[in-house]
């Protein structure tokens, strides 16, 4: 029964007590070590993220930037330098897919590691700490909102809506950066509340109303100045706002400074706020 | 990290010794007796919004050495959750020293877990992955390389008996299979000490007899298990020395054996009589026992002889309508420790 010499050798050396190291793993490979697990998720749920997150994005294109586009017939001075509807629309359309992926992604499957497959806590009985698993699954949510973005700029190159070819690249890295901003305060917002029916307030308090008064279909000086003033303080407007001049090539850069710097801000803070309410939770 | 420095066992020599090579850095209970955990004065406390402050552990001193299987025995809320919670450092203690494998875990959380198996209460599978990945994505947690973690996660399906069900979706597993993969997992690391949270409730006696082979062979492989049950039968059958636990503290200590010895009689006479007769009867009857306890439905006499009650009880012109006499089981000592009153 017993094994060989070698094991034994492991024995005694593993057992010996009052090792000086911690064992923490960096953040890095902390994050790493659930790669597999992450892939064999993505396996076994991309066929059905392909409708979400590619196909009504596109629906959306098509209805409002096309159709509904082809009833607005205005100069482009009103639609903040855009040669037509359409060309203004599609990057407010990606800015905002940029959220809604991200808060999709880190609603119900935050719920879902906590409350319903638990895997939260079988992963961490393991080195894995609670920081590791948060950031592991922040990952594949910016793995998420690059590929459903990513996608939607390409599809959207044809139909001429942009006005430079690096200008979607920057623009691609503005949408990451908009949708993170938006997924770490989910994340911390669905590890702290005890019931999905929580994401029903996210739903209709936040992701409607920003969705459509946030700049994605007209621009928001319609809104008039105590509006405009409101929009202006929405992260997904200074989203909208820099990827839409990255797209139309009309890059004011003290402004584009701004945007960047606020949607820094929220993903850094939010970021420590997802941190800190998972590993609360998680010690309860 | 001290955890992996061991993959290194032959190819040749780990196919002969399949079984053992599950957990290989074995150990019997060797006479330094080195303690895996050690705990003094332990407490945990913490707020509920139901019940408000909760004292669960009020200050137990715990020793467990390699290679034994230690026993937590308590009802419901006796702290032995919470005590296996701060054993599997992912709780912080509020309070006394707590050592596992020499490491503090406040300090070392991470190396601890890194060689730890833990077969929590309720099932953490993963669902909707199927029976092999469960294992693979586990032991890659641990940064087990690929290829060791796919023959490991076979080893243990063979060992487990889930082989035919590697492809199989959890959810469309048994309860008796999913704990069975529960406890593969758990030794996925190949674990210094496992640790079972009530490994076998819910579960029914066929299953929980392959279970417990299971374990006791890990046990006979050197693995330090340390088990909470609130079932007698699997305590008796599994743990060298156990404490009993109640509200917080330490009842008793000691192998299934000795705490019979110590807080029972060797034998128990169970009477039956008319109903309604007990109370009366139980005085009749007070001294031909250690100790007499009257139930609704029957009279317990604690005696070293049993046989000898009987027949005393028929001297005395008793006419019980039923009797037993059996050996004095751990189930008598834990009620005469924790009580016969419901918990919750």
């Amino acid at each position: 029964m017993v094994s060989t010499g070698s094991t034994h050798q492991g024995i005694s050396t593993s057992s010996t007590v009052g090792s000086g190291d911690s064992g923490r793993l960096s953040p890095l490979t902390g994050a790493l070590r659930q790669y597999d697990y992450w892939l064999t998720v993505y396996k076994r749920t991309w066929k059905g993220s392909i409708i979400t997150s590619f196909v009504s994005p596109l629906f959306y294109v098509l209805a409002m930037g096309v159709l509904l586009g082809g009833f607005v017939h205005v100069s482009p001075a009103r639609l903040e330098g855009a040669p037509s509807y359409l060309a203004f629309i599609v990057p407010g359309l990606i800015a905002a897919q940029a959220m809604q992926t991200a808060v999709f992604e880190t609603t119900y499957p935050v719920m879902g590691a906590l409350k319903w497959h638990k895997s939260f806590y079988a992963q961490l009985a393991t080195p894995l700490e609670s920081r590791d698993l948060a950031n592991a699954f922040l990952l594949f949510t910016l793995f998420r909102v690059a590929a459903t973005c990513g996608v939607y700029f390409v599809v959207m190159a044809p139909f001429g809506v942009f006005e430079s070819w690096w200008g979607p690249i920057a623009a691609w890295f503005a949408t990451m950066l908009v949708g993170m901003a938006f997924a770490v305060w989910t994340f911390a917002f669905s590890a702290h509340v005890r019931t999905e029916a929580s994401f029903g307030l996210i739903f209709r308090l936040g992701l409607i109303p920003l969705f459509l008064f946030s700049g994605s279909f007209f621009p928001i000086s319609n809104l008039g100045p105590v509006g405009e003033t409101i929009a202006k303080l929405t992260p997904l407007w200074h989203g909208v706002n820099l990827t839409r001049m990255l797209c139309l090539d009309t890059v004011d850069w003290s402004t584009a400074t701004i945007n960047t710097v606020v949607l820094t801000v929220v993903l850094v803070v939010g970021w420590y706020v997802a941190l800190r309410t998972l590993a609360r939770r998680l010690a309860q | 990290m001290p955890s992996f420095h061991d993959d290194t066992v032959e190819p040749a020599a780990k196919r002969i010794v399949a079984v053992s090579v599950l957990v290989h850095r074995v150990g019997r209970v060797d006479e330094s007796g080195d303690a895996m955990i050690s705990a003094r004065g332990l407490r945990k406390s913490f707020e509920s919004k139901s019940r408000g402050a909760v004292e669960a552990v009020k200050g137990i001193d715990i020793d467990v050495r390699r290679g034994e299987a230690f026993g937590f025995l308590g009802p419901n809320g006796a702290g032995k959750s919470s005590t296996m919670r701060m054993i599997a450092a992912v709780s912080p203690t509020s309070g006394g020293e707590l050592s596992i494998l020499g490491m503090d875990p406040a300090q070392h959380g991470p190396a601890i877990r890194a060689r730890l198996g833990v077969c929590p209460q309720e099932d953490t599978l993963d669902n909707e992955l199927n029976v092999f990945d469960n294992l693979y994505i586990y032991g890659r947690y641990f940064g087990i390389p690929r290829r060791e973690v796919h023959e490991r996660a076979e080893e243990l399906l063979e060992f487990v008996q889930l082989t035919e069900k590697r492809t199989a979706k959890v959810e469309d597993l048994s309860g008796g299979m999913k704990r069975r993969l529960t406890i593969a997992r758990s030794l996925i690391n190949r674990p210094d000490i496992l640790l079972l949270d009530e490994p076998t409730t819910g579960l029914d006696p066929q299953a929980r007899h392959v279970l417990w082979d299971r374990l006791f062979r890990l046990k006979q492989q050197g693995v330090t298990l340390v088990i909470t049950t609130h079932y007698m039968d699997e305590a008796e059958q599994l743990c060298d020395r156990l404490v009993v636990m109640d509200r917080g503290v330490i009842a008793a200590e000691g192998s299934p054996l000795q705490l019979i010895r110590e807080h029972s009689t060797r034998e128990v006479a169970e009477l039956r009589f008319p109903v309604g007769d007990h109370e009366a009867t139980a005085e009749k009857i007070s001294d031909l026992g250690s100790r007499v306890e009257v139930l609704p439905d029957r009279i317990l006499v604690y005696s070293d002889d049993g046989e000898q009650v009987l027949e005393e009880v028929h001297d005395r012109g008793l006419r019980p309508i039923a009797t037993l006499v059996r050996r004095s089981t751990l189930e008598d000592v834990f009620l005469r420790l924790t009580g016969r009153t419901l918990v919750d």
